[in-house]
């Protein structure tokens, strides 16, 4: 099958996918009790019956379920989120304009987890019974067991508030001025506490699958023709067994996206990170039906597009994976 | 002709959780340039081991050459720094192993594999190696090499995967090459073909080969001579005829009885398969100075269990290391 032909398949899928992500969305927040027109007539000082019927008429509440849920989907379709009272925006823009907030966060503290997990578990399978293996088990448990919100304000409190080395929230600083390279490593600088705090669990992760995937391979068979060729313990290590070392830890990464997305909206609100889980948070908050379900829209779409790269990836990896050439 | 092999008293030691035992126990042998010279034993009786010891792949922190000397062309290996023992393996002595479905590496293709071990010990460019290893392909007489030779090992069959492993031990013309078990897993018919390959590379090449099995048929066919393993010890060695026509060893003995058909004209005397009853001894019992074989012997006395038998010499050089051996 032509590596196309499997995109495209991909796409299929994952369009029938997010449709039921969507219907499903919008019938629980139809079960949770309370609507828009409760929280407009609270934030009025309250309302009486007539004006809360005026309201769910001009919201389109007073239709049934059905008839709902097919404007909206029809909505959807066309890449019309609805209309946040709250923000008084479309949530599409709303969206859209925190996006790439998150996505670096996402992106950065996930890669710097899998490359930095993957060294530690290779080191320490390596040497199972050196100093390295000590420290990468301290890691794992220290970032499995500590509550993110919890490891992001020891940071906070370390780097940014005693030692002054890193700013205590946002994105970036407005009072800067210069290029896009000034602009860079502002970003940058921000960036650094919120990806650490939010890479630490997945780090964790990624370290002991990859010493563990790197021990077995390294006593499998294909290890030791590679040794009997004569080749030196690094080909042997970082060619024969590391590319056969990866393909699980390729897969947990790709199922952990989700997770790294969820984990964002703590860190976000940790660091005042202006990201989708800032907002996520305050749309929670002020009960802003719309914007909540734009966003779990938006995330069940970066983790269907997470999933698909996870398995182009596995197939750069393992050439067995779809029957090869 | 001097030695191209000189194994002297070698004695592996393994480190187990019950204390360390001599999984090989003073081992000496020679082997001639272009001789093709068989261990043959049951499982678990060093024959791996002494392969492995050879190439330096013993496991490590586990396996050590505790004692002996592996002279290769008067080069002592067991002494030999890891660099250059990395130079020998795969160029001066190469190996096949038991299990060609797991052997090769399965994200790459089988033409890198080979055209690797040419990169390493021959410097050649990529290009080059990489028109090798389809020659090799070729002569391991694997059908259109030019276009598997871009094949995975998961689109070969087992018998192909053990002649990529066979074109990658003979890559860089090995002056010894071992083989272990390298029929195992493979059909009956695949067997033949791969020991017919063998023999021709062998008498192509003139590599010695170092031919770890079981099977009494394959030694007969392959080996001149032969090194019978038990518990670690040589028990038995000598020219292969001679020995199968006339064990001096009651455990050679009991081998060549469990081959069908191996002694054509000794039906009458010998209507059943016969087995060798029992097993091998534990690790933990290897050291003892006493007959290892004693437990599962026919020809038992009181003086096999007292002391370590000597060696014996006949004919030919066959000498057997059992108290009874004049006997048999």
């Amino acid at each position: 099958m032509g590596i196309v032909r499997i995109i495209l398949l991909r796409v299929v899928y994952a369009i029938a996918l997010l449709l039921a992500v969507l219907v499903l969305n919008f019938s629980l927040m139809h079960l949770a009790p309370g609507d828009v027109a409760d929280t407009i007539s609270q934030s009025m000082g309250g309302a009486d019956q007539e004006i809360l019927d005026e309201i769910r008429v001009s919201y389109g509440l007073d239709q049934p379920f059905v008839v709902q849920l097919w404007r909206y989907v029809s909505k959807v379709v066309q890449f019309d989120l609805g209309h946040s009272f709250f923000y008084n925006q479309p949530v599409t823009k709303l969206i859209l304009e925190r996006l790439p907030a998150t996505l670096l966060l996402v992106i950065t503290a996930q890669i710097a987890a899998l490359i930095i997990g993957v060294v530690l578990g290779v080191v320490s399978a390596r040497r199972p019974n050196g100093v390295s293996n000590y420290i990468v088990t301290f890691i794992a448990l220290f970032g499995y067991s500590a509550p993110v919100f919890w490891t992001g304000i020891l940071l906070l409190i370390t780097f940014s508030l005693n030692v002054h080395w890193f700013p205590v929230a946002g994105m970036r600083d407005v009072t800067i001025e210069g290029g896009f390279w000034v602009h860079f490593l502002d970003v940058a600088r921000h960036l650094i506490l919120p990806a650490v705090t939010l890479g630490s669990i997945f780090l964790a992760l990624y370290s002991r699958l990859s010493r563990a995937s790197m021990m077995e391979v390294l006593g499998s068979d294909y290890v030791r023709t590679a040794k009997s060729k004569g080749l030196t313990s690094n080909q042997v290590v970082y060619k024969h067994a590391l590319k056969n070392a990866l393909s699980p830890v390729i897969t947990l990464a790709g199922l952990q996206f989700s997770a790294v997305l969820s984990g964002a909206v703590l860190v976000e609100a940790v660091f005042s990170w202006p990201g989708l889980g800032t907002l996520a948070f305050q749309s929670i908050i002020a009960r802003d039906t719309p914007t909540i379900l734009g966003i779990l829209f938006f995330s069940a779409l970066v983790v269907i597009v997470g999933n698909l790269l996870t398995d182009l990836a596995l197939r750069l990896v393992d050439p067995r994976v779809g029957g090869g050439k | 002709m001097a030695n191209l092999l000189e194994v002297k008293n070698l004695r592996i030691e393994l480190t187990t959780r019950e204390g360390v035992a001599p999984v090989i126990d003073d081992l000496s042998f020679t082997l001639n340039p272009g001789e093709t010279l068989s261990f043959v034993g049951e499982s678990g009786c060093g024959k791996s081991m002494t392969a492995l010891a050879l190439m330096g792949l013993l496991p490590e922190k586990v396996g050590r050459v505790a004692a002996g000397e592996i002279r290769f062309n008067g080069e002592n290996l067991a002494q030999a720094s890891d660099i250059r023992l990395r130079e020998i393996r795969g160029n001066d002595i190469s190996m096949i192993f038991q299990e060609p479905m797991t052997s090769l590496n399965p994200v790459f293709t089988v033409g890198e594999q080979i055209a690797e071990v040419l990169r390493a010990h021959q410097g050649l460019s990529r290009k080059v190696a990489w028109t090798q290893a389809i020659e090799l392909l070729d002569a391991v007489r694997i059908p259109n090499a030019k276009n598997r030779v871009s094949n995975y090992p998961f689109q070969m069959s087992g018998g192909q995967r053990q002649r990529v492993m066979i074109a990658i031990a003979l890559a860089c013309q090995p002056k010894i090459l071992i083989a272990d078990e390298p029929t195992t897993a493979l059909d009956v018919t695949v067997q033949a073909q791969i020991f017919d390959l063998l023999g021709d590379l062998r008498r192509q090449t003139g590599a010695a080969i170092i031919l770890i099995t079981h099977d009494m048929g394959a030694v007969a066919e392959m080996a001149e001579r032969m090194i019978v393993m038990y518990a670690g010890r040589k028990v038995e060695f000598g020219p292969v005829d001679q020995i199968i026509e006339r064990p001096r060893h009651p455990y050679t003995k009991g081998l060549i009885e469990c081959v069908p058909h191996i002694q054509g004209d000794l039906t009458s005397e010998r209507h059943d398969l016969v087995e060798v009853p029992g097993i091998v001894p534990s690790l933990r019992e290897f050291g003892k100075n006493q007959c290892l074989f004693a437990s599962r012997c026919p020809y038992l006395t009181d003086q096999c269990l007292v002391a370590r038998p000597t060696e014996k010499v006949f004919d030919d050089g066959q000498t057997a290391d059992c108290w009874q051996a004049e006997a048999l």
